[in-house]
């Protein structure tokens, strides 16, 4: 890439950074410092703004960069990600959202403690939200150092790392300056200007193909050397019996793992009522699919404009497609109009993980693990002030991990966390608000019987050792061989649930099982 | 925009309002029973009913669905192949479906909480929430 591009790149980025540092002067002007405008920015955003918020926190690097390289890559197989992160909001609508607003305050943790003993149970969750955070951090990091790699030209592995940590660094100070608050504003000035570019992009790939929907998916199966091939299943997960178990893995943990996802739970809070959080719903599906249709024509108009081996030269597991679709689109790589195009869409990338590094962050694991582990009488202030210290330590283990993972593709390694999501946060959620005999040893059970596995299995997968394109080449400790855990860890989460609940000694309080049933369906005592 | 909207109204009004002095000093209930009253009522059972009516059907159908596309994909990729108009095939088709019914179901599922919940669910609310603060004697 030239001198234009990175300058021009750089200097929108800073002016996106400089915006959301001003939101989060402007907004912590009049702040209070207690937990509830921490955790919940005072709950008193509209749904309208929640759901731009929700939009904003889910459509991460992920989707933009991910989805499209992998259809550009594979075709039809990157489609399911698409469907799937959609329709997993089905699940969130209807079993999860309302209840959940009725029942806690802050975190998923909340909502269980409400019937458990409450020690055992938030250090459960806190251990498996911290996990699933920290997993999903790692992919948004890999993102922008393909995204620097590429603006730099592979200007040295010295620069990649350091605007990982400056990323990273930035995140911090967003987060523990502005809360709640700062972020969900940050959120909806990144979902504005993320859709506005997808829709730009989709536009222009649909004028060059004059609105021939059918003539850009020939093109892009001739472009691919595939044929017909490309637009059929089968092309990643196709061949033997394994492939397609990973598949089908992948796609369970994707449709169950946004129910259970941390940074998504407590964006409920920051809404007055379950109503209103039914409605941020309801917009975040409409905006979240709209989306998702047009990434589904950025990675076919990548394909069949760039092609995948120009994708595949750039990173080889397709995360830059769509910066070099809109080098394409723009006039390409020596015009005016394709440097101006590639700036704007990889400041937008860049603005989209910094943001959703933001939510993720935030995600209030603090306020479970403080809760259960402080002295009496602690000060609510102080809960906040560790909270701040955690974002930091969250954002250093991510930024380690994130330098490591390099090259993997970011779309796959959100899968994996969507994967620990499904597997520990479900069961245990489910089961508290719909099981009437559910015990505490059985929401410990839960949590770890699906946490555990669904690790181990990562590490024993393929992804981390044991083949070319592994973690560790060099090493062989693989004995599991799907890539994704899902399929295996998902219904031990719910079998480690029952098995702990008909084993207890404890007997089901129907008291406290008629409070939640009460409480979650009306929203009676919700704050 | 909110006009429509019962929540709005009700955020308004209700908290702190009863006095403490009101509350009538008959055996006040412990805060546990008021919850197992409130749930053995009709009122309650009604609501949860319409809840569990809606919900229950919508998620066999959409998680079916999806695994179905999931599992076809995997297991039956000659007939996700096949073509339906131009590029276009079964796959295409299925996957925009998928994008489809999410729209439509969720659109189904706002109209009936808005409809035949909302209004019930937010009156046992507020009887609930009178009910606990009694026994709290007064103190909400």
């Amino acid at each position: 890439m030239t001198d234009d591009h990175q300058t021009l790149a750089l200097l929108l980025f800073s002016v996106f950074v400089a915006i959301t540092l001003a939101i989060t002067t402007w907004v912590s002007r009049s702040r209070h410092g207690s937990a509830e405008e921490f955790y919940a920015g005072g709950r008193l955003f509209s749904p309208m703004e929640n759901g731009f918020a929700i939009a904003g926190d889910y459509m991460s690097a992920a989707s933009f960069l991910g989805i499209s390289g992998l259809i550009a890559l594979f075709g039809y197989d990157g489609m399911l990600y698409s469907v799937g992160f959609l329709v997993a909001w089905l699940v969130v609508l209807f079993l999860v959202a309302e209840l959940v607003r009725n029942c806690g305050r802050f975190t998923l943790a909340d909502v269980v403690a409400t019937r458990m003993r409450e020690r055992p149970v938030r250090i459960a969750l806190g251990t498996s939200s911290v996990t699933v955070s920290v997993l999903y951090l790692v992919a948004q990091m890999v993102g922008a150092g393909a995204l620097v790699a590429l603006l730099l030209g592979g200007k040295g592995e010295a620069t990649q790392t350091w605007t990982v940590i400056c990323v990273g660094a930035l995140m911090v100070i967003h987060v523990s300056l502005g809360g709640m608050r700062a972020t969900t504003w940050i959120q909806i000035v990144k979902s504005v200007l993320l859709l506005g570019g997808t829709l730009a992009l989709t536009a222009l790939v649909l004028v060059r193909f004059h609105g021939d929907f059918d003539q850009l998916l020939l093109t892009a199966a001739e472009r691919s050397g595939h044929g017909e091939a490309f637009l059929a299943p089968g092309l990643k997960y196709g061949g033997d019996w394994t492939a397609r178990l990973d598949f089908i893995s992948l796609g369970l943990a994707l449709v169950l793992g946004t129910a259970g996802l941390p940074h998504i739970l407590s964006r409920f809070y920051t809404v007055p009522t379950a109503r209103a959080a039914r409605r941020s719903v309801v917009w975040a599906i409409g905006l979240i699919g709209g989306f998702y249709l047009m990434t589904i024509v950025l990675g076919f108009g990548a394909a069949a404009i760039v092609g995948p081996e120009a994708v595949r030269g750039s990173n080889a597991a397709g995360n830059t497609a769509v910066p070099l679709l809109a080098l394409d689109l723009g006039g390409g790589a020596d015009s005016t109009g394709g440097t101006v195009l590639f700036a704007v869409v990889a400041a937008i990338a860049f603005a989209t993980i910094l943001a959703v590094v933001a939510g993720i962050t935030l995600s209030s694991v603090a306020h479970d693990l403080y809760a259960s582990l402080r002295r009496r009488r602690a000060e609510p202030r102080s809960e906040v002030a560790v909270a701040r210290v955690a974002a930091v330590g969250i954002g250093v283990v991510a930024i380690a991990l994130g330098l490591l993972a390099r090259d993997l593709n970011v779309a796959f390694l959100v899968g994996l966390a969507f994967a620990v999501a499904a597997s520990a946060n479900l069961p245990v959620l489910l089961c508290s608000l719909f099981w009437r005999d559910f015990t505490t040893r059985g929401a410990v059970w839960a949590v770890y019987g699906g946490l555990v596995p669904a690790v181990v299995l990562v590490v024993l997968s393929p992804v981390v050792s044991g083949s070319p394109g592994s973690l560790f080449p060099g090493v062989d400790f693989q004995y599991f061989p799907l890539q994704n855990p899902g399929l295996v860890s998902i219904p031990l989460g719910f079998l480690a649930g029952w098995l702990g609940t008909v084993t207890s000694a404890e007997i089901p309080d129907e008291a406290k099982h008629a409070e939640t049933e009460v409480r979650s369906l009306t929203g009676a005592g919700a704050v | 925009m909110y006009s429509d909207d019962p929540w709005y109204d009700a955020l308004a009004s209700g908290w702190g309002e009863t006095d403490a002095t009101d509350a009538p000093n008959a055996a006040p209930p412990v805060a546990s029973e008021v919850y197992l009253e409130v749930q053995r009522s009709a009122a309650f059972q009604e609501v949860r009913s319409r809840y569990r009516r809606f919900v229950v059907p919508a998620v066999a159908v959409f998680l079916s669905w999806y695994v179905a596309y999931v599992v076809a994909a995997t297991a039956a990729p000659g007939l996700m192949a096949r073509p339906v108009a131009g590029a276009v095939n079964v796959a295409m088709v299925a996957g925009l479906g998928q994008f489809l019914t999410t729209f439509l179901l969720t659109w189904a599922y706002a109209r009936h909480a808005r409809l035949r919940r909302d209004r019930a669910a937010l009156e046992l609310r507020w009887e609930t929430q009178e009910l606990t603060r009694v026994t709290r004697g007064g103190a909400s």
